[in-house]
Parts: structure tokens; C-alpha cells; sequence
């Protein structure tokens, strides 16, 4: 071994030091690029979002150029600590959190549904997984207009089952109620689930199209022999399938959480965080006092963003020591 | 295969379940529909309050020419594909390269470097808002179209490369090690090998970060204000504004948003689903 190494190195053109280390250089040239717009963009921002977090800035710079930001601590989390807007929004960012979960098993059950092989499936699979490609705004516009009270969906099926059609003297129309029309947007108890709702809906249709791509790999010689044990419906679905649509759960499972503590587009479109900030999440509040008609706080905004970072941290630590023990057990 | 096949449970079955099916996909669709719905009213049906039944008469390419001639939606829709396709191409460019990088050759950083694009990938995009606000302003690139694609595609980089690193090491290694073996330089089997091989994990990211950024709402309010670089999304919301009780407009507004994406989804349908389920579930 010794011996062919320096035959190696003895031979008349010796590699100059670039070609004998490029095993060890090239992967940085190849990395460097998307490494410093990364950087640039993403990870120096956080720390940056982190030290601002510690000042009071309303995001101007004086004559010379220099931020007039100004140290103040951990005063902004102890105002936070005191904001019941705050409290509101955790409170609502827990909600969704828990609710939003209901996509998973609402998505492998729309999959199991459409798990067939009859004529045009895979149109209706196309179609049910129609509401994820729209943007979300769109999503909130229609969800929007879906629950108005008075000429919404939700407000005229209402009208149909409650309520009597009287035409007054003037010819113009109007409705007797037994019970007021519900403006579940506007309510400060119902608004939130209200945008939950409209927000399940293009996640289901995400979950959906993860498991039916899931379902298409199950083991079919372990369903048939599943089946020639006696087992069904059930059960099978429990022992048999569930637990080979795994990697498809845990994805399901990150998307969703992800889904969740990001919701800020539903939000912004449907309600603004009202009623009275009944429906703001951390996500929607940060945006609200960081940039608001009332001036910039970026400091305080930066404080909300940090307790968002530090859940959602929690979250992502789960998941990449995941996937660490999945390359581990890989290659 | 779970369920069992409805061929197995009779005729009957099967026909009662494609019965249903039309059924089951017209409520799940419900909302959508009726936007549609109401895309394609007359103002006179709105006031009079005929917004759920039949349209009286359809008024389709008035509303939709409406949209156009009443707002600035085409400038919105020019500045979405002025942001959206540079990310695209810039994001998905870098990813080949860092892609490669991670996937291909084993240095100790490697999976820490890995990690970190999935993490930043994850994280809230409230931490950076501040900081990349400050940053756009202080180099002039707020309220600019350049502005947008640049922190899209430095963001989307992350989702791209753990895409693409997965996808890499599923490649044969031997076709890596074989073409070093004769010499070939670093770049070259980059280029020559690689490159080629993983074309239809180059079209999944193509039309899935064409989606993401193309719904991109968050950072078209925080990156822009005026007119002149805000993208679609952001321009329903300020039409939603400019047309209050014009539902038929506000929809067709929406719609119209929609339609890039969804013909992108319906026409590289397989791509966009491997690149959803993130490669693992293939």
C-alpha cells in the first residue's frame, strides 16, 4: 500500500495542489453559491430578527445613516407577557394546531374513498386535489363571500331552512327569521373555527394526494394475506395499512403543522385578526404590530416573531432528528 | 390493493359508486363552483340578490374583460410572472449545484449543511420579514420586482436542495464512481451525468416552486406598496378594495389568479405530485 502511494506521488507531473485536493474543494465550489444567498437571505435574518427582538425601533435611520434602534432588553417580552393580544393569538395558534390535524385522517379517508380503479378516476383524484394549487387568498376570497350572511352560501341555505320570504308594500323583499341569519366572520366565538374550516380544505386535498400516492405502494401480497386471515375493514385499515402509509403520516404530519403555524394569508383576506383581534395567530399579530398604520415597532414585532421561531424550533427539532435516524439507517 | 376494488362487490356496487362520485366532487367543489357561479353574473343578478340560484343571463367575458379594463390586474399578472419565473430558474439552478454537492461527496458537514436548508425551509417567515425589510429598503430593492424574485429564490433554495440532495443519492453511485475512475473532471460529470439524470426532478421543483411562489401573499405585502411590483395575489385583495360588493368582479378576479397555477398543476400533473410527497414517498 505504502509503496504505490509514493510511486504516486513520484511520477514526473505532479498533480498540483488543486487537482490532488479537488474531492475535498469541489463540493464547496458547488455548495458556495446557493450557500451565500442562503445566508444573505435566510439565516443571517433570523439572528438579526433575534438581537432585534432586545431593542425598541420604529425602522428609521438618522442624518448619518446610523438605525435609531435602542436597547431596551427583555422589556418587549415582558410587554408581551402583559398583551392579551398575545395571549389571544397563542391561544388561536393552538386551535388551529389541533384542528388543523383533522386534515390527516379527513385526507386518508378522502384517499381511501377515491382509491379505485374505475373509468375517469383519475379526474376525480385531479379534482379533489383541486383547492391546494389555488392560492390561499383566492381560498379566503371564496370562503369569504361562502359564510356572508346575506348573500353567501351559508346565508342563503340558512334563509331556506329558518326563514319566511315577505314582500312588502314598496315590492321589495324581505326575510323573517326564526332565527338571525349567523355572520360567523364577524362573530368574535366563531370566527376563527370559521377560517379553520376554509383553511382544511385545500390541506385535506394535500393529505389526500400524499396517502393515494402512499396507498399505490402498499404491499398488496400483505393485504391478500391479511384478508386470507379474516381480517377487514377495520382492522385491516388499522394493522395492515395504516402502519405502511407511514412515511406518507409523518409528511402529512410536517405539512400540516408547518401549515398551521404559518396560516397568515386566510387570515389577512377573511377577518384581518377581528373582531377585535379574536382571530389573529402569532404569524398575523407580528405582521399587525411590525408594519400597522400606527407606526413601526419593529422591535416588539421581532419579540412576537421570536416565540413563533421558538415553537415552530420545537417542531422542526422533531423532525430533522427524524430524519437523522432515517439517513442513519440508510446508506 | 386496500380498499378492496368495488369490481369485486358486484355490478351494482360499482355503478351506485360512480354514481356517487359526480355527487361527492360537486360538494367538495361547492365553493369553488359557486364562485364560479357568481364570476359569470350580471351586476343587475347581484343587486337583486340573485346570487345563488341560476344566472338570469351569463355575463362571462364582460366580467372577465371588466377586470382587466376596471383595475390594474394585468400589470398584477405581468409582475407575478416577472417574479415568478426568474425564482424558478435561479432557485432551481443553485439547487442543482448545492444538490450535487451533498448528495455526491462525503465531507464531514455535509448533513449539518443539509439540515440546514431543511430547516430554513421550515422556519416562520415572520423572523426574516424585519431584517429583509430593512435590507430591501436600505439597497433599494423595496417596492421592486427584483426585489421579490431574489428573496424567493434565495428562500425556495432550501426546499429545492432538500429535494434535490434526496434525489441524487438515489442515483446509481457507480455511475458517479465509474466516470471518475476514467478521469472525468468534477464539473463534467455535474453536467454530463447528473445533470441529465435528474430532469424530472428539475420539472417537479419547476412547477411546484411556480405554484408556492406564484400564491405567495406574505411577501408581496411586506416586499411592495404601490402598484407597480405587486403581484396577482396581493392585487385581488386591493381589487376585493377597489370592487366592494362587486362580487361578480371580485371573483372573476380570483379566479383569473387561480388559472396560472392550476393549468401548470393539470399539465405536469405527475411532476407536481412527486415533488409534493418531497420524493419520499415515491
Amino acid at each position: 500500500m505504502a509503496d504505490a502511494v509514493v510511486t504516486d506521488t513520484s511520477t514526473p507531473t505532479e498533480p498540483g495542489w488543486f487537482r490532488r485536493n479537488k474531492l475535498a474543494i469541489a463540493p464547496w465550489i458547488f455548495l458556495i453559491p446557493a450557500l451565500i444567498f442562503f445566508a444573505i437571505y435566510v439565516v443571517i435574518p433570523i439572528f438579526e430578527s433575534l438581537w432585534l427582538s432586545l431593542y425598541e425601533w420604529n425602522g428609521l435611520y438618522d442624518a448619518e445613516g446610523n438605525s435609531t434602534a435602542v436597547w431596551v432588553g427583555f422589556q418587549n417580552y415582558v410587554k408581551l407577557w402583559d398583551d392579551p393580544n398575545f395571549w389571544t393569538s397563542l391561544r388561536n395558534n393552538i386551535a388551529w394546531l389541533i384542528l388543523y390535524m383533522l386534515a390527516v385522517p379527513a385526507g386518508l379517508f378522502i384517499a381511501l374513498f377515491l382509491n379505485q380503479t374505475v373509468t375517469g378516476m383519475r379526474f376525480y383524484k385531479s379534482m379533489f386535489f383541486f383547492p391546494f394549487v389555488i392560492s390561499q387568498v383566492v381560498v379566503g376570497l371564496i370562503f369569504g363571500w361562502f359564510y356572508n350572511p346575506d348573500f353567501g352560501v351559508v346565508g342563503t341555505v340558512w334563509k331556506a331552512i329558518f326563514c319566511e320570504e315577505t314582500t312588502n308594500i314598496l315590492g321589495n323583499t324581505t326575510f323573517r327569521c326564526e332565527r338571525p341569519v349567523p355572520d360567523i366572520l364577524s362573530s368574535e366565538q366563531w370566527a376563527t373555527y370559521g377560517i379553520i374550516a376554509a383553511g382544511l380544505w385545500p390541506q385535506i386535498a394535500y393529505c389526500m394526494i400524499l396517502y393515494l400516492t402512499g396507498l399505490n405502494n402498499v404491499a398488496a401480497d400483505q393485504i391478500e394475506a391479511a384478508r386470507l386471515d379474516g381480517a377487514k375493514g377495520w382492522k385491516m385499515l388499522w394493522y395492515v395499512v395504516v402502519p405502511q402509509l407511514k412515511p406518507a403520516t409523518f409528511i402529512a404530519v410536517v405539512v400540516t403543522v408547518i401549515g398551521a403555524l404559518r396560516s397568515f394569508d386566510m387570515i389577512a383576506i377573511m377577518t384581518q385578526g377581528g373582531p377585535f383581534g379574536s382571530t389573529n395567530v402569532l404569524s398575523h399579530y407580528m405582521f399587525e404590530v411590525a408594519i400597522s398604520e400606527y407606526g413601526e415597532r419593529y422591535g416588539y414585532g421581532s419579540s412576537v416573531a421570536t416565540v413563533l421561531f421558538g415553537i415552530m424550533l420545537f417542531f422542526i427539532s422533531y423532525f430533522l432528528w427524524r430524519m437523522y435516524q432515517d439517513e442513519k439507517g440508510g446508506r | 390493493m386496500f380498499p378492496r376494488p368495488i369490481e369485486k362487490s358486484g355490478a351494482t356496487a360499482k355503478a351506485a359508486y360512480q354514481a356517487f362520485l359526480p355527487f361527492a366532487l360537486i360538494l367538495w367543489l361547492l365553493p369553488l363552483l359557486a364562485i364560479f357561479l357568481t364570476s359569470i353574473r350580471s351586476a343587475a343578478d347581484i343587486n337583486s340578490g340573485n346570487v345563488f340560484g341560476w344566472p338570469s343571463e351569463f355575463a362571462l367575458i364582460e366580467n372577465y374583460t371588466a377586470v382587466f379594463t376596471q383595475s390594474a390586474a394585468a400589470q398584477y399578472m405581468i409582475n407575478s410572472v416577472l417574479i415568478t419565473v426568474p425564482t424558478v430558474i435561479i432557485s432551481v439552478a443553485l439547487a442543482c449545484l448545492a444538490g450535487y454537492a451533498l448528495a455526491i461527496y462525503r465531507f464531514r458537514v455535509a448533513l449539518p449543511l443539509f439540515f440546514l436548508f431543511v430547516a430554513g425551509n421550515f422556519i416562520p417567515f415572520q423572523i426574516l420579514m424585519v431584517p429583509v425589510r430593512d435590507m430591501s429598503v436600505q439597497t433599494g430593492l423595496y417596492d421592486t420586482i427584483a426585489g421579490q424574485f431574489l428573496f424567493h429564490a434565495a428562500f425556495q433554495t432550501g426546499f429545492c436542495t432538500l429535494f434535490m440532495r434526496n434525489f441524487i443519492k438515489a442515483l446509481p453511485f457507480d455511475l458517479i464512481e465509474s466516470a471518475r475512475i476514467e478521469g472525468v473532471a468534477e464539473w463534467r460529470i455535474f453536467w454530463f451525468v447528473v445533470l441529465p439524470l435528474v430532469r424530472p426532478a428539475i420539472a417537479a421543483l419547476a412547477v411546484l416552486i411556480f405554484t408556492f411562489v406564484w400564491n405567495d401573499f406574505f411577501w408581496a405585502n411586506v416586499l411592495t406598496q404601490g402598484e407597480s411590483a405587486k403581484p396577482i395575489t396581493a392585487g385581488v385583495r386591493a381589487l376585493n378594495g377597489q370592487f366592494v360588493n362587486n362580487w361578480h368582479l371580485v371573483s372573476a378576479a380570483s379566479l383569473l389568479a387561480a388559472i396560472p397555477p392550476v393549468v401548470c398543476f393539470f399539465l405536469m400533473q405527475r411532476h407536481f405530485i412527486a415533488g409534493l410527497t418531497l420524493g419520499a414517498v415515491k
